[in-house]
């Protein structure tokens, strides 16, 4: 099998290449970003992660409202979530990340709001005079008009700034409808990405609307599968797969959730956790609150699937589990098999790169392995040490100004509900003590143990730096979001937005391996691509062997 | 789709609800996008700089670049002056462009960074350029930071070198796609007339793919050409709400005479555009042009049975919407519902006369309104057709409606950013579409026994 591999030396000197045109500061800051995997060090060097960009410097970041609004709590179908500011943001997060969602047993197709924008778009006397009585009136208005059954209200910029208070707008507006109603603190400036925003999402969440409810639904095995945000219908692909195999799905968040399921969140036995970065407060908080243990998967590729269900199946004592897991995979993977082999012999030794998010371009590793490629240079745009390193490095992670404006909550055992996680996964306490030595509860190994020497990390990189890689290295495969898919493409190379699919999915699960190994094929090998020189431009003797 | 809209009149009056317009800083920096070698720069925290270049790049799906000063919560609070200077020197340091177009954002005027100020104490190096406009996002449109971006780029660039008026016209085409652009360029050509038109996308936002990839693609109005624009006989602003600012201080400022006109959406406006251009400059009309207006007199002709008398609501930019009112009414369809985003009594006033002209009553036309009252006025009363941009493809399922995408945004069709909707070829394009949108629905509606071949 032909394995590419960088060799150390030549991606040294293209990094101190990459590095050279920077002015010294900038040089010495994004130095401490970059990482070259050397499989005989015995620990992951340290990153710098999770820090402020460099004025000016082209990255592909967002803001902490996108992380709030755009991520974490748009989806939420049956509530109205009020964007309170200017019009732009509310406009921009409108419909643009692919979170599906549809009616169900309890939300009906004229509860479901998500396809809507709500903004109070914000003029110049309101920024003068404040904007809280807009809020309150715009609240009034969609209660009458909507009767949601709860309501999100997301801070931009200007609203910190001129001191509108939306949490007492929230608290008056609760009083006056006996609805809840969510204010999130997330202005733009906060933190350093949109991963502020994702935590104060979880914060809010957390503390206001999950444990409030109290219907568990039925099932001898309720899970919940946190930080999927079914985009493209990864989440459908998902809950196909886990009910099949005999658990019940008490609530996927926040992709296809509903406000009435996220209350009901503690009513679960595990959690599962997707995209480590944004959902880890929750699983973390739940385990403080309610003994909740969480597990840490990856539905991304065939193997990573099948790994993650029989780790799923082993946290509970039941051979029926087991036996209808190894069923599944068995039953699905031969299904797949044949048609991921045709694309196999296509992709087979190919590479990529996945600059993207913070938890995809590690998900996304084992997909590509399946189909005999490999990411050569992996990065984030917005992750933590944690999300590179492992979560072991978060007591030695240091809070500065940036981070410690984020609201941490600390929570401590809920008196009624907490249970310990043995009572949780319905196992003796002994059984439990074995099965933590071989399933890694409340634990992220980070991306970096699954690299190879030569292979690069990197950490918000920019568009010098995305710009000379691809260059330089030449990949077959650039795997980013939106605004890099174009630029990547006059450079001639292939590229596939992970963060919207290219309006394809779902990606998760089998069905998306299916998915994704074509739209890369067909990516790779659209005729096109052999058609960039015009013939007229080409030497002579290529001519001359075309028409031969 | 949409289940949640209430049928009837709704208390909504407050806020918006599915909006039908942005924030000024997206216009500011796709305006800024065609001045050649420019990087638009956004003075604020850095989600709007990358909320902005998605949006830009899912319209034109080509590279929008564009830097930040990726303010932090300690710049709110103690100013944004040195993450400007900073981005100032990283950016002609690393990214190397002649121009860098600096917008602001709600941040940074809630807080009031007086950028001319720190742009003075900012380290530019030499030769190099620095313009900036206001753009809070709390006033107006993002027609409107399109329209004061242009403006900016009068008051930083043109220079009057003194002489008299040079034989030549400036045009300033308003926020079009760059297939508009290049097809006014080659009208103006096809006229003999020299033209400086800013800014201009064409070759920059629908650059060839080559393999060669450059950060500053070919197309866009130079730094020069901007300057002699101060030099230009005349200037015509295509499009009141987008251009006529930028016109004006010309004219004002080195007495270049400015004529306001539609953006040549449609035959009438496309005719005032040419006859504007054959009065100033006393050119002839070539043969070629004549040919081009006969074949869409022609298509009109032959064609009116698939549309005329349909009902259509068009909303959009406000300029974009004035002359696809004219063109509906030009092809005898009833613009019934006439909606922007963009704040401005102009709007009004514009289309109540082409209303008026063509003795349509009972419409309902409205500036700064929202889809959301769009949808109720549809569910109120059915329209045959609508004209809209991508955000209308939701009412158009829920009320199962024909949708034609104009204007800015369409994210969820390809193609249109390199097809011209000006002059009489976009004409041609504009009649296609509409023809095909109420035929392709005919055909999909009729019984089996009306199912016909030939239409």
């Amino acid at each position: 099998m032909v394995r590419w591999h960088l060799k150390m030396t030549d991606i040294e000197v293209t990094i101190d290449e990459m590095l050279t045109p920077y002015p010294e500061t900038v040089k010495k800051n994004r130095k401490k970003h970059l990482i070259i995997k050397d499989e005989a060090a015995t620990c992951c060097p340290q990153i710098e992660a999770n820090t402020r960009t460099i004025p000016g410097i082209i990255s592909q970041r967002g803001c902490a409202y996108a992380g709030c609004k755009g991520v974490v709590v748009g989806p939420i179908k049956d509530m109205v979530t009020i964007t309170h500011g200017p019009v732009g943001c509310g406009y921009y997060s409108w419909g643009t990340r692919r979170n599906k969602a549809r009616a169900d047993d309890t939300t009906p197709k004229d509860k479901i709001y998500s396809q809507l924008c709500f903004t109070t778009d914000m003029q110049e006397p309101d920024i003068v005079f404040g904007g809280e009585k807009k809020l309150a009136r715009m609240i009034d208005e969609i209660v009458e008009t909507f009767h949601p059954r709860a309501i999100n209200i997301c801070a931009t910029c200007p609203v910190g700034l001129i001191g509108d208070d939306i949490g007492a707008v929230a608290k008056a507006a609760e009083e006056r409808y006996g609805i809840q109603v969510l204010a999130y603190n997330c202005e733009g400036y906060k933190g350093v990405s949109q991963s502020a925003g994702h935590h104060i999402a979880n914060n809010n969440v957390m503390e206001k609307i999950v444990g409030t409810g109290n219907e568990r639904k039925p099932g001898k095995h309720v899970i919940n599968i946190l930080g999927e945000y079914n985009i493209g219908g990864d989440g459908w692909e998902l809950e196909r797969i886990i009910k099949e195999i005999g658990y019940t799905v008490n609530c996927v968040l926040t992709g296809d959730s509903s406000y009435l399921d996220i209350k009901n969140l503690h009513l679960a036995d595990l959690n599962l956790v997707q995209c480590h970065r944004s959902i880890n407060y929750i699983a973390e908080m739940m385990e403080t609150k309610y003994g909740t243990p969480w597990l840490k998967v990856n539905f991304i590729g065939i193997e990573s699937t099948n790994n993650s269900l029989r780790q799923i199946a082993r946290c509970f004592d039941d051979e029926e589990l087991a036996r209808k897991t190894e069923e599944v995979i068995a039953r699905e993977t031969a299904r797949i098999g044949p048609v991921l082999d045709q694309y196999r012999k296509i992709l087979q030794g190919r590479t990529a790169f996945a600059i993207v998010g913070g938890s995809r371009s590690h998900h996304y590793q084992y997909l590509l392995h399946d189909l005999g490629m490999e990411m050569i240079i992996a990065g984030y745009e917005f992750a933590h040490r944690d999300d590179y390193e492992g979560r072991q490095v978060i007591p030695t992670i240091k809070t500065d100004a940036d981070s410690k404006n984020i609201p941490e909550l600390h929570l401590v055992a809920d008196q009624k509900m907490f249970q310990e996680a043995h009572v949780h996964l319905n196992m003796s306490k002994e059984k439990f003590e074995e099965l933590k030595t071989k399933v890694p509860f409340n634990y992220y190994e980070g991306i970096y143990p699954n690299m190879k020497s030569g292979q690069v990390i990197i950490d918000d990189a920019n568009h010098h730096e995305v710009e000379v890689l691809i260059q330089t290295v030449k990949p077959d495969l650039f795997l980013s979001g939106v605004r890099d898919k174009y630029i990547v493409h006059k450079m001639g190379v292939a590229s596939k937005q992970l963060h919207a699919y290219d309006y394809s999915g779902p990606y998760a699960g089998y069905n998306g391996a299916i998915n994704f190994a074509r739209d890369v094929v067909n990516a790779l090998t659209t005729p096109a691509w052999k058609l960039i020189t015009p013939p007229w431009e080409k030497e002579p003797e290529i001519r001359s062997e075309f028409n031969a | 789709m949409l289940e949640c809209v209430p049928e009837g009149a709704s208390g909504h009056t407050t806020g918006k609800i599915n909006p039908a317009k942005t924030c000024q800083p997206i216009g500011a920096m796709y305006a800024a996008l065609g001045i050649h070698g420019c990087l638009p720069h956004s003075h604020g925290s850095q989600g709007c700089c990358a909320y902005h270049r998605m949006h830009l790049t899912r319209h034109f799906r080509d590279p929008v670049l564009a830097s930040s000063s990726s303010f932090t919560e300690g710049t709110s609070v103690f100013g944004g002056a040195a993450n400007l200077k900073t981005s100032i020197k990283n950016v002609f340091q690393i990214y190397n462009p002649e121009i860098m177009a600096v917008h602001t954002t709600c941040l940074s005027e809630t807080i009031g960074d007086d950028i001319p100020n720190i742009l003075k104490q900012a380290e530019i190096p030499e030769g190099k350029i620095v313009i900036h406009v206001n753009t809070p996002s709390y006033q107006g449109s993002h027609i409107t930071g399109f329209s004061g971006m242009v403006k900016a780029m009068v008051s930083y660039l043109a220079q009057s070198d003194g002489g008299e008026k040079k034989d030549q016209l400036n045009v300033i085409p308003g926020f079009v796609n760059p297939g508009d652009m290049r097809e006014i360029h080659r009208i103006v050509s096809e006229l003999g007339v020299k033209l400086i038109m800013f800014p201009d996308t064409s070759d920059v936002l629908d650059s060839p793919l080559t393999s060669k990839y450059e950060m500053y693609p070919e197309g866009g109005a130079t730094i020069a050409e901007i300057r002699d624009s101060a030099n230009s006989s005349a200037t015509i602003a295509l499009g009141a709400f987008a251009s006529n600012d930028a016109a004006d201080l010309l004219q004002e400022k080195f007495g270049v005479t400015g004529i306001p006109l539609k953006l040549p959406i449609g035959l009438k406006a496309t005719d005032d555009f040419l006859m504007a251009i054959k009065d100033w400059f006393g050119v002839t009309v070539p043969k070629s042009l004549a040919v081009e207006r006969g074949q869409v007199i022609d298509t009109l002709i032959d064609t009116h049975f698939h549309y005329q008398g349909k009902t259509v609501a068009i909303f959009g930019d406000p300029d974009h919407v004035i002359a696809l009112t004219e063109f509906a009414l030009t092809m005898g369809m009833v613009p019934k519902y006439i909606l922007t985003g963009t704040p401005g009594k102009q709007f009004d006033v514009e289309i109540q006369k082409l209303l008026k002209d063509a003795r349509i009553e009972g419409s309902k036309v409205k500036a700064e309104g929202d889809l959301f009252e769009l949808h109720q006025w549809i569910k109120e009363e059915k329209v045959d057709l609508i004209i809209g941009t991508t955000y209308g493809k939701y009412i158009a399922r829920a009320e199962d409606i024909p949708l034609v995408r104009v204007g800015f945004p369409v994210i969820d069709r390809a193609v249109h950013p390199l097809m011209p909707v000006v002059g009489y070829r976009g004409c041609l394009r504009l009649i296609e579409q509409i023809s095909n949108a109420l035929l392709e629905r005919r055909d999909r509606d009729c019984l089996d026994e009306d199912y016909e071949l030939i239409l």
